[in-house]
């Protein structure tokens, strides 16, 4: 309880129950500024955990047709179109100005965001907090994954992420498009709950995550947290000292309201934009109070119960 | 790929990708280089990570002008008009690389007299023929010699078996080392583009003088000795009526600022499909046998030593030209060629001068091509003008398709907007289509040849599934049954057939021929059965053979060399290691050019090739593209012939006179130098010059492929906006490999077409609605995107709109829609035939289109409207030359 009420940066009781087990802290680093949209991401995620196609559906969202995570698409690219500077100007190179519309008075240029997103892995991860079943749980490489054969399809999980990726599967939109994968993959959805697993089988057997693995410039970096925070610190520098518009962090910082992601990104916008919450906290961290106020109204409700008794009793 | 081929010598990317981490500029221009080659743009944001400028030119606002320093919009179709501009603002300011420029290029070389510029007539060279549309390429010819180039229609100008001018071959008897000569290539390049001022560009290609000045600058303060800049590009130049042209003009600017031959200085040519270069390389082109050299025309019946006088430079390695084809006529015919047969070269068939794939359906359309096989193509969707296409094949009495799935150009007769509309049935249709299942890359052993020239050996993984085979088993098999037929026969015509070589071993249940056995006759070998290791080593006696003469050595010393995988992070960053790169494992082509004459690295920062003095050959990271024991100070005998006529300081040594061709006295057929024309549709006039399109385009008159009326003539106002389409990264060119696939069908799921907010406006387009965009071709429908990326240009003081479509789509797979396609006409280049896709006109309109016999009508309707004003006032332009 006091771990979830004062977030400590590190996943309560993890790694400790692995002992000899136990491995760093693995994670990723998507830094969106190399980020060109690609969606080798999404599509070798679904090839590697065999996941079901999420609908064919067009939905005028500039480049985005898959929307959001969810349990059929665990790495999103997100696109927005908009009108800011890519840099703050003037960028600071022999007649290198990229500001001239800006300058003369003219509309703002055209800038188009494109970010790969994904499961945060928490440090302190609302969905494992409320799972009953302990289908959910800290791998030893701090990672949160669910157990497809342990899950009963309670749901319990789907509100407590505070960013909205786990989430029960449903059928493709039109599952007739589909039939040869749903045979491949052989069950039926029951309800059970899918998200990014950070690819524990691979990890397992000492590989990379599949998405990282295709991203063609690097813009997904899987590695120690440790260290792919200390190497995204290096790089928000850089960005800011070539005055890149927006450059931020998000998700490193372990005092957050989830202490810190085990995924998280280099943005060059609020979080907002990208449709991601500006500053989310797990759920569950408000429990201990919670639970006070709870306790205080049953120890209230007892002693006046009591009093009742002694009253009644006179 | 003549545009490279006459300018370098080579009609492939000059450098590998890699290299373009070490770039200080990169200008990405006709090419959607993050959307469509997002492996190799990693090398790009590398540039870009280390502090270089890049510079997107583009009319769309892609993911790669997202990636860019800087996007400039242009309107579609201007290209030569603003890179002409670049050559001017280079020359004007005298910005070239001086010493790169007189040494290694011909800017120093005397143009004989015939020659007349665009300057002078309007538009037009010297030597055209109004008669025949054509030019006489003649007129552009060096004072003094007459000079083959090393690619393009090399036969041009030459009668059969006349060669180049004896003696000296191509080497130019006429230079003015000042460069001040006004006959002199570098003052007719400075007249040539004087014209093409900041101003002139950025009315004729809608951009602002600012952004067009600021990228001028940065080519220039990114060149020289210290510094290099990059081009890279693909379809977005090649597919319009002027495409080879467009590619010289990069050619022309990476001469003048010293950019070829060096570290992070190219041209980048990029390739749509895996081996895309690989299938010009060992060619699917009915004008060019393996190597880059020109196929027997019906001119040529004299001898093969005739042939190659009529058809290749004599100087440089193409002076070693009978070597390369009686090594390839071992290849193919073994023992039966000899020297008393003249090596068979009668056994090769005869091409006309146009064999082209358009051609050939506008002989489909006419009735007069009985059989057809299509393998890896797509044409009822991926070629201009679908409706004629389909129309075609359904005139034929045969078809084969192979492809891994039923595509359009397979399921045509049954499942087609013209069925649809009801103007054919399955019922009218006699063309008998046999759909052959092909395996995929993953079903197979062979090799990709990618964009730079690398070979790239692949492993079968599993069995062929069912019936599907691959493409060697295919034509083995069938070439085995077509030989087994033919044995008994005595008709002399069989003898090429009974006489081939037609044997490799095969393995396993299905037969499968051995791909590394056709590798190694591809390598070739010695009269010891020897692998040959470099293409020096062949022999115009009859004791090699070779099966493409640029790929000797890929099998060297036994080894597949193809199949080399040491990763880059285990040796230099040339990675000589993994894979091979033809010719000889060079990776920067041209690599000479990296030292100055002397030898000497141009500079530290760009140090690449040199002369080692103490050694006496060139070495360096990357393997020299030059006789390794050539010194620099090597100057040729007069009567010299071949590689001995190149002297020890030109990097150009497949070339005639070893020069980079900033002009190109031969080879092309519209033209030595790059001119603004606009598309063979547009709304606009040439402000350049009278003469509106190219000259040289080649029409036809078939009624299946009218075209929309154009600039200043009546009823151009019907279809009044520029279409151009294009590639998405989650799709593959046709579709047949991602629209039935869920996973790549989801990330884009529909027809779109991206319009600007404005154009929305002014046509009652919702975005998320349906649009239907129609020419005097076809009409399809769409799903309307409203995006700022759209960006219109304003071109003469006139905001002009562009409409974007994507060519994906079609009747078949996991997600169908209308095939961008079907509007395109069929208009082409005439050096490379190809189509012009990305520059025509349409008109667009809210709604879906009309279903059933209406879309028919809609179409002919507004032709019919155009027409009519067209029609009794004057035309444009006199009419071209027409290939049915």
């Amino acid at each position: 309880m006091t771990d979830l009420a004062q977030p400590t940066g590190s996943p309560a009781a993890w790694p400790d129950t692995y002992g000899d087990e136990a491995k760093p802290r693995m994670g990723f680093f998507t830094d969106t500024s190399i980020c060109i949209g690609c969606k080798a991401c999404e599509v070798a995620c679904k090839e590697w955990n065999l996941i079901p196609e999420d609908g064919l559906v067009w939905t005028g969202e500039s480049y985005d047709n898959t929307s959001s995570l969810n349990a059929n698409t665990w790495r999103h690219v997100t696109f927005v179109e908009q009108r800011k500077q890519m840099h703050l100007d003037p960028i600071d190179v022999e007649s290198g100005d990229v500001a001239t519309a800006t300058r003369e008075g003219g509309p703002q240029p055209l800038r188009w965001l494109m970010e790969s997103d994904v499961c945060k892995h928490c440090t302190h991860a609302g969905c494992l907090d409320v799972c009953p079943t302990g289908a959910l749980f800290r791998t030893e490489f701090g990672t949160v994954v669910v157990q497809e054969d342990v899950c009963n399809g309670c749901g319990y999980c789907v509100p407590a992420c505070p960013f909205g990726v786990i989430d029960r599967r449903h059928l493709p939109r039109q599952a007739e498009d589909a039939p040869l994968l749903m045979d491949l993959l052989g069950k039926k959805e029951d309800g059970r709950v899918w998200k990014c697993t950070l690819c524990y089988d691979r990890l397992k057997g000492g590989h990379e995550p599949a998405c990282a693995k295709a991203c063609p410039t690097n813009s997904i970096q899987f590695g120690e947290l440790d260290e792919l925070r200390e190497r995204a610190g290096k790089r928000l520098e850089k960005l800011q000292a070539e005055r890149w518009n927006g450059a931020r962090l998000y998700g490193h910082d372990a005092g957050d309201g989830v202490g810190g992601f085990g995924a998280f990104f280099l943005l060059l916008d609020e979080p907002e934009v990208y449709g991601l919450p500006p500053d989310p906290v797990v759920p569950t961290a408000h429990l201990p109070r919670l639970w006070k106020s709870t306790a205080l109204a049953a120890a209230a409700m007892f002693v006046g119960l009591a009093a009742a008794f002694v009253g009644g009793g006179e | 790929m003549p545009g490279l081929g006459t300018s370098f010598g080579r009609g492939g990317a000059t450098d590998h990708q890699q290299d373009l981490q070490n770039a200080d500029v990169i200008t990405i221009m006709g090419s959607n280089m993050a959307e469509n080659h997002p492996v190799g743009f990693q090398w790009v944001m590398e540039a870009r990570e280390r502090g270089a400028t890049v510079v997107h030119v583009d009319p769309r606002f892609t993911r790669t002008s997202a990636m860019a320093t800087k996007h400039v919009g242009i309107r579609a179709g201007t290209d030569i008009a603003y890179l002409g501009g670049i050559v001017n603002y280079i020359l004007s300011n005298d910005r070239h690389f001086e010493e790169y420029v007189k040494h290694f290029t011909n800017a120093r070389v005397i143009v004989g007299e015939p020659f007349a510029d665009t300057e002078d007539a309007d538009g037009l060279f010297s030597g055209w023929d109004p008669e025949q549309s054509e030019y006489d390429v003649t007129t552009w010819q060096y004072d003094g010699t007459k000079v083959h180039a090393a690619a393009g229609k090399r036969g041009k100008g030459f009668a059969p078996g006349e060669g180049e001018t004896e003696p000296g071959g191509g080497e130019p008897p006429a230079e003015d080392w000042t460069l001040q000569d006004p006959r002199c290539v570098f003052q007719i390049l400075k007249r040539h583009y004087a014209r093409y001022t900041p101003e002139r560009v950025a009315e004729i290609c809608g951009c602002s003088v600012e952004d067009f000045l600021w990228h001028c600058e940065e080519l220039c303060r990114n060149s020289g000795r210290e510094r290099t800049g990059s081009i890279c590009y693909a379809v977005g130049w090649t597919q319009h009526t002027v495409g080879v042209q467009i590619i010289r003009t990069a050619a022309i600017i990476q001469l003048l600022l010293g950019n070829i031959g060096r570290p992070g200085g190219m041209i980048l040519a990029l390739r749509g499909h895996a081996s895309i270069q690989g299938s010009t390389d060992i060619p699917t082109l009915y004008d060019l046998l393996p190597g880059y050299l020109t196929h027997p025309q019906t001119k040529d019946y004299g001898s093969l030593a005739a042939y190659v006088r009529a058809t290749t430079p004599s100087n440089g390695f193409y002076g070693n030209a009978d070597a390369y084809m009686v090594s390839l006529m071992k290849a193919w015919w073994g023992p039966n060629a000899t020297e008393e047969n003249d090596w068979c070269f009668d056994y090769l068939p005869r091409v006309d001068e146009d064999n082209s794939v358009y051609w050939t359906v506008g002989q489909m359309l006419e009735g007069n091509v009985k059989g057809y096989i299509i393998a890896g193509e797509n044409p009822a969707i991926g070629s201009a003008n679908g409706r004629a296409q389909r129309l075609a094949l359904g005139r034929l009495e045969w078809l084969v398709v192979r492809d891994l799935v039923e595509i359009e150009s397979a399921s045509f007769w049954y499942d087609s907007p013209e069925v649809e509309s009801g103007e054919v049935s399955p019922e009218t249709i006699g063309t008998e289509v046999f759909f052959m299942p092909a395996s995929s890359h993953l079903e197979k052993d062979g090799s990709f040849t990618n964009t730079q020239r690398l070979l790239q050996w692949h492993f079968r993984a599993v069995e062929p599934r069912e019936d599907a085979r691959s493409e060697l088993w295919f034509y083995y098999q069938l070439g085995k049954k077509i030989q087994e037929r033919l044995k008994d026969s005595e008709d002399p015509k069989d003898r090429p057939i009974q006489q081939l070589r037609w044997n490799y071993p095969t393995s396993g249940e299905l037969e499968e021929p051995s791909a590394e056995a056709v590798l190694q006759e591809i390598n070739g070998w010695d009269d010891r059965g020897q692998a040959l290791a470099s293409y020096t080593l062949l022999k115009a006696d009859g004791s090699t053979s070779c099966g493409c003469w640029i790929y000797c050595g890929v099998y060297a010393g036994g080894t597949n060399m193809a199949a080399r995988r040491v990763p880059h992070w285990e040796q230099a960053y040339v990675a000589l290691q993994w894979g091979w790169a033809w010719p000889s494992n060079r990776h920067l082509i041209y690599n000479r050019a990296s030292a100055d004459p002397e030898g000497k690295p141009w500079s530290e920062r760009k140090r690449l090739v040199w002369w080692d003095s103490e050694q006496a050959k060139w070495v360096g990271y990357d393997t020299p593209d030059f006789e390794a024991d050539k010194p620099p100070s090597f100057r040729p005998q007069p009567d010299a012939h071949g590689p001995d006529a190149i002297g020890g300081d030109k990097p150009f040594i497949m070339q005639a006179d070893g020069l980079g061709w900033l002009y190109a006295p031969q080879g092309l057929v519209d033209g030595p130098l790059p001119t603004h024309y606009e598309p063979h549709e547009s709304p606009f006039d040439n402000p350049l010059y009278d003469q509106r399109a190219n000259p040289a385009r080649l029409q036809n008159d078939l009624a299946e492929d009218p075209s929309n009326p154009v600039a200043g003539e009546g009823g151009s106002d019907e279809y009044p906006y520029v279409v151009t389409t294009y590639r998405l990264t989650e799709h593959h060119t046709a579709g047949g490999m991602t629209r039935f696939t869920p996973y790549l069908s989801e990330l884009q799921p529909q027809m779109f077409v991206e319009v600007h907010p404005d154009l929305a406006a002014e046509r009652g387009l919702e975005h998320g609605g349906w649009a239907t965009i129609v020419t005097a071709r076809s009409a399809i429908e769409a799903r309307v995107m409203v995006t700022d990326r759209m960006r219109p240009v304003t071109v003469a003081g006139k905001v002009h709109h562009q409409v974007g479509l994507p060519y994906h789509w079609g009747q078949r797979g996991l997600t169908t829609g209308g095939a961008a396609n079907d509007l395109a006409h069929m208009t082409i280049e005439p050096n490379v035939n190809i189509q012009e896709v990305k520059a025509f006109t349409c008109d667009i309109r809210p709604g879906r289109r009309p279903r059933g016999p209406k879309l028919t009508e809609l179409v002919a309707g507004k032709r019919a409207a155009a027409y009519a004003k067209r029609d009794g006032a004057e035309r444009a332009e006199p009419e071209s030359e027409r290939w049915t």
